[in-house]
C-alpha cells in the first residue's frame, strides 16, 4: 500500500528584503508548503514617505513584502502589531543597537508571534533569512540561540541561509528538509546572497540601507529621543511616530518644536493634523504648513512665524503675513520679518 | 453572496491592505468587497495581495484622490 505524505508546512518571515526571500525559496525548492508572514510595527520603511512626498511620486510604489511573496508564489499574511510592539521599543530587555533599534528584542518578539501563528494554523516550522554574523546585535553566534529560545520557536526555527553552520534543527533531523541543500552563509559579505539571487533569477529586489525599519536611522532615532525627552516620558501613539517621518523638524526652544512641510505632499499630510496642533502658514506668500508641538507664548509664536516665513517664498521679503491658528480654529495674523538663515543654529534641526 | 464596503481612507500603506485582509477573512467565497482608500499605494497593494490569495479583482478606479478596489472573495 502506498502512502502519499502531505508536505510539511513552514511559515516564512518575509521582510521584503533579499535574505528572507532567498530563505523561503530554498525551502520551497525542497517541496515544503510555505506561506509568508510580515509584521507591521509602524516603524517599517514601507511606503509612507513615498506616499506623502511629492518628489517620490514618480517612483512606482510597491510593498516589498508583497512583491517578494509574488516572486515566490506564496500567500502573505500581513499582521499589524503596532500596540504590542510599543513595549519592545520602549523597554527592550536587551537594549538598543547603534540607534533606537531594539533588534534583539524585536527578533524575539516577531518569532514569538510567528510561533503563535504556526501553532494556530497547524504549520510545522518557521523560516527566517538570518545569516550568522551579518548583524552586530541580533545575528551573532551567541544571540541566534537566544532568539530561538526566548521566542519559544526553539528547534522549530530553521535558518536556511546559515543552517549548516548551526546545530541541526527539528526539520533537518526529521528529514522534512535536506540539510545538505541548505547554506552556510556567514559574515557581512552580501556576495553569496547576490549569487544565489542571480541563480534564482531574482532581480529588482529591495536593498534597504541600514535595516528594515526607521529605528535604525540615526536621524529618525534622534527625533524619537527628542520627542520622548520633550514629553517627559517614553510613550507614543501611531500618529506621533508617523509625524516623525514627515517634514523638517526644528526645536528652537525646549518647550516647543516645529514640523515644517517640505513640499505639497507633506503639507497635505500635515494638514490632516491641524485640529491637534497650533499651526502656521504664510498668507502673503506661498510657503509651508507648519505644526507647532508644545507650548508657546507670544514671543515663541513670533519666532515660529518668523521661521515659517523663512521656509516659504517670502524668505527674502521684508515682511511676511503669517496666520496662526489654534486647535479651536481661531486665527490671528502676525506681520513678521523672515528669520535669516544664519540666525538658525544647526542645533535647532532635529 | 453579499456585498460589503470597507472604508480605509486616511490610512497609510500597508494599513489598507491589512484592513482588507481582516475583512475578507470574515466573508464567504463569492462575496464582493469594495475597499476605499486615499493612499495611492492601495491601488497596487490590494490587487497584489488578492493575486496571492486567489481573490478576484473586479475593478480598480481612482477619482479625486480616492482609490476604489472591488474584489470577489475566492476560496479560502
Ligand atoms: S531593524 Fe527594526 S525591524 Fe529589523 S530587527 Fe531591528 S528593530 Fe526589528
Amino acid at each position: 500500500m502506498s502512502t502519499v505524505s502531505t508536505p510539511r508546512k513552514a511559515v516564512a518571515l518575509i521582510s521584503g528584503g533579499l535574505d528572507s526571500l532567498l530563505a523561503a525559496r530554498v525551502v520551497l525548492d525542497q517541496g515544503v508548503h510555505v506561506e509568508g508572514i510580515n509584521f507591521y510595527t509602524g516603524f517599517c520603511v514601507e511606503g509612507h514617505t513615498h506616499a506623502i512626498r511629492r518628489e517620490h511620486q514618480h517612483k512606482p510604489k510597491r510593498n516589498n513584502a508583497l512583491w517578494a511573496a509574488g516572486q515566490l508564489g506564496i500567500k502573505l499574511h500581513i499582521i499589524e502589531v503596532i500596540e504590542e510592539y510599543k513595549d519592545i521599543v520602549i523597554n527592550p530587555r536587551h537594549g538598543y543597537g547603534a540607534n533606537l533599534n531594539p533588534c534583539l528584542d524585536c527578533k524575539i518578539f516577531m518569532l514569538r508571534k510567528a510561533r503563535e501563528w504556526m501553532e494556530a494554523n497547524g504549520f510545522d516550522f518557521i523560516i527566517t533569512g538570518e545569516v550568522l554574523g551579518q548583524r552586530p546585535m541580533s545575528q551573532r553566534r551567541d544571540t541566534l540561540p537566544v532568539v530561538a529560545r526566548d521566542s519559544g520557536a526553539c528547534d522549530r526555527l530553521l535558518r536556511p541561509l546559515c543552517a549548516r553552520l548551526l546545530p541541526p534543527t527539528l526539520p533537518e533531523r526529521e528529514g522534512w528538509v535536506n540539510r545538505e541543500r541548505l547554506h552556510d552563509f556567514n559574515g557581512r559579505s552580501r556576495k553569496p546572497q547576490i549569487a544565489l539571487a542571480e541563480q534564482y533569477g531574482f532581480h529588482d529586489y529591495a536593498q534597504p540601507a541600514g535595516g528594515c525599519c526607521f529605528l535604525t536611522h540615526e536621524q529618525y532615532s534622534h527625533k524619537l529621543a527628542d520627542f520622548w525627552r520633550a514629553r517627559g516620558e517614553k510613550r507614543y501613539e501611531l500618529d506621533d511616530i508617523m509625524l516623525l517621518k514627515v517634514g523638517r523638524h526644528l526645536r528652537p526652544r525646549p518647550h516647543f518644536k516645529l514640523i515644517v512641510g517640505r513640499d505639497e505632499g507633506e503639507n497635505n499630510f500635515l494638514s490632516g493634523y491641524r485640529g491637534r496642533f497650533v499651526h502656521l502658514a504664510a498668507t502673503s506668500h506661498a510657503g509651508p504648513l507648519v505644526l507647532l508641538d508644545g507650548r508657546a507664548d507670544d514671543d515663541d509664536l513670533d519666532l515660529a512665524a518668523r521661521l515659517t516665513a523663512r521656509f516659504g517664498q517670502g524668505r527674502t521679503a521684508e515682511r511676511v503675513a503669517v496666520v496662526v491658528t489654534d486647535t479651536q480654529g481661531s486665527e490671528h495674523t502676525l506681520e513678521v520679518a523672515p528669520l535669516p538663515a544664519d540666525e538658525i543654529p544647526e542645533t535647532w534641526y532635529l | 453572496m453579499s456585498h460589503h464596503e470597507l472604508d480605509a481612507r486616511h490610512l497609510l500603506c500597508p494599513m489598507p491592505v491589512i484592513r482588507a485582509q481582516q475583512q475578507v477573512a470574515r466573508l464567504r467565497p463569492g462575496d464582493t468587497l469594495v475597499v476605499r482608500a486615499t493612499d495611492p499605494g492601495a491601488l497596487h497593494d490590494i490587487p497584489a495581495w488578492c493575486r496571492l490569495h486567489g481573490h478576484e479583482v473586479l475593478a480598480t478606479t481612482t477619482e479625486s484622490g480616492e482609490v476604489r478596489v472591488t474584489l470577489r472573495v475566492g476560496n479560502q
